[in-house]
């Protein structure tokens, strides 16, 4: 039941030219950054050499590229979110699936899948910019696939958010602007921390890109996962909730 | 006239108590009634009566405020899913996804509804047959006309073969031939499951409907089956046209006559109080020779009967309005 909702999600998805064009200008400006990074390499070989315990190509072309990535989506993911529920309250097909034998949680968890489908395809087709550098040189494959998962969780997480406010109104605009400033939030939050003193700990910690830096690192911390695990939890129950409540005041 | 208690066969849909509040307006107040198998029940009443809340609430896309809503057996509350799996439902805005066909959409809506695999492609067909949408398989719901995705919206409403079977207004934007399709639909539809069909059009319910509720402001007001509303409609009103006219006051003064109101010269309409005043009229013209050669039965009284009875004040308007 939720694999089929979700299938619909992806499928309407890809039926507009949305998401094709999201793909489209990501997959052209990571290039050009891909490019420009690879020039940077060549410059600075030749000092890399005399150094020792060098970073290696996966450090010095990947890493960034994909720490430009999270801010570039953390602007584009409130676009792919905006719609999915609040079209559906828009054109009032919600009444579809509210009078269909399937619960809430089921409903709200096949939405999320579809979204996390997109996201698969999105940093797979993104994954292929590294990948196609085996062909001239060895990589980290370890580090590259913490930063897989590194992306999987940050979007994961940026589309939970995304989803609970779409929830909340039947208008999509609303829903993509307060998404994007809530991401925007949580990314600028820990740029104060330093000069707060006392609470630093935890207003740095509920950063959503400071905890992307250590795994984008290679750096496999379970209380970088838990965070993503738990945003993605909390917004999921949220949304279920919303919807729940509803059906209650309408 | 009331039918046999059946204790065997509970009602399909037992409506108890039911009532939604939003914030202070009361919209549906103190709803109850069941519902049979093999029932077509006509749901009628002005706009903004409440028909829409109840038939939302019904099919659980709305809470109720308060009341029970029991579904096969199965309570609406405690059990939704198996509840809801009895019903199929076409809301006032059909749930249409403009961006997929119409086959891509019953498809959806039938695995919604945990058809199995072998199971979707005969009822997929038997649905779009039953709306005539054979033709349209494959072309974009958004492309379509709005008679045609109404129908799009019954095929998903009967696609599961429930056994009950909601329409809101579904006759509504559609042409004069589609709207006697659908009505022709809706009575095969009650051969082997019953409906709830919600309106605020009257010839809709005696075409279609077995028993008829007129709720008013959210409460429900008139509730019989359709031979007894059609018995209190007929009736009281005929149109008589006569070759050698009496005059008005003749006609006043035949027995069991009410009024009569001079339609052209050769016309009358008469309204009476007795039984068989037509086969009466009938022989008083004859033995006068009046040369009767039109009788009508004027059905416009049923639509009187709704008009009085949804907008009849109740004591609470005539206080509100004296102040």
């Amino acid at each position: 039941m939720i694999l089929t909702i979700a299938r619909k999600e992806i499928k309407s998805m890809f039926l507009s030219p949305l998401a094709w064009v999201i793909l489209a200008v990501i997959q052209a400006i990571l290039g050009y950054m891909f490019l420009a990074q690879i020039e940077n390499f060549f410059i600075l070989q030749p000092q890399l050499i005399q150094l020792e315990n060098t970073p290696g190509v996966t450090d010095i072309i990947v890493a960034p590229i994909f720490s430009l990535a999270a801010i570039i989506l953390l602007m584009i993911m409130p676009l792919v979110t905006m719609r999915i529920l609040a079209e559906e309250k828009k054109n009032k097909t919600i009444n579809l699936l509210f009078s269909a034998p399937i619960s809430i949680s089921q409903l709200v968890l096949g939405k999320f899948l579809g979204l996390l489908f997109f996201i698969i395809i999105l940093t797979s087709l993104l994954m292929l910019m590294p990948l196609s550098l085996l062909l001239g040189t060895a990589l980290d494959l370890g580090k590259l696939f913490s930063i897989y998962i590194a992306m999987l969780l940050l979007l994961g997480s940026f589309a939970a958010i995304g989803m609970y406010l779409s929830s909340l109104t039947d208008n999509q605009t609303i829903a993509a602007v307060s998404t994007f400033g809530a991401l925007l939030m949580l990314w600028i939050i820990d740029w104060v921390s330093d000069s707060l003193g006392q609470g630093q700990g935890v207003v740095s910690y509920l950063s959503l890109l400071k905890h992307h830096q250590t795994l984008l690192e290679g750096v496999f911390k379970s209380t970088d996962i838990a965070y993503y695990l738990l945003i993605m939890i909390l917004f999921i129950g949220l949304t279920i909730r919303q919807l729940d409540s509803d059906r209650l005041q309408h | 006239m009331d039918a046999p208690i059946d204790i065997k066969q509970p009602p399909l849909i037992r409506v108890e108590k039911l009532s939604r509040l939003y914030g202070d307006t009361v919209a549906v107040n103190q709803v109850s009634f069941d519902l049979n198998k093999g029932e077509v029940l006509g749901f009628l009443g002005p706009n903004g009566a409440g028909k829409s809340t109840s038939m939302q609430m019904i099919t659980g896309s709305l809470a109720p405020t308060a009341g029970q809503i029991t579904i096969n057996g199965f309570d609406l509350i405690d059990d939704p899913i198996k509840a809801k799996s009895c019903i199929g439902y076409l809301p006032e805005n059909p749930p249409v996804y403009r961006e997929l066909t119409v086959d891509e959409y019953l498809t959806y809506c039938a695995r919604l509804h945990r058809l199995s695999r072998t199971e979707l492609t005969p009822a997929l067909q038997e649905a779009k047959e039953h709306c005539g949408l054979e033709e349209v398989g494959h072309r974009l719901i958004g492309n379509l006309s709005k008679g045609f995705q109404q129908r799009v919206g019954i095929a998903q409403a009967i696609i599961h073969q429930p056994p009950v079977v909601i329409l809101d207004e579904p006759t509504v934007g559609l042409d004069p031939i589609q709207i006697r399709e659908i009505r022709s639909l809706i009575k095969s539809l009650g051969q082997n499951r019953s409906v709830i069909l919600s309106t605020h059009i009257l010839p809709e319910v005696q075409a279609t409907c077995d028993r008829v509720q007129i709720i008013r402001r959210g409460e429900l007001i008139y509730n019989a089956s359709i031979d007894e509303l059609n018995q209190r409609g007929k009736g009281n009103h005929l149109t008589v046209a006569f070759t050698q006219p009496p005059n008005q006051q003749t006609l006043e003064d035949v027995d069991g006559v009410k009024t009569v109101t001079s339609i052209d010269p050769q016309r009358y309409q008469i309204q009476f109080e007795a039984d068989d005043f037509a086969m009466f009229l009938v022989e008083i013209s004859v033995q006068n020779q009046w040369g009767l050669f039109e009788l009508i039965p004027d059905n416009t009284s049923l639509e009187e009967i709704f008009v009085e009875l949804t907008t009849a004040e109740t004591p609470a308007d005539v206080e509100e309005n004296a102040a």
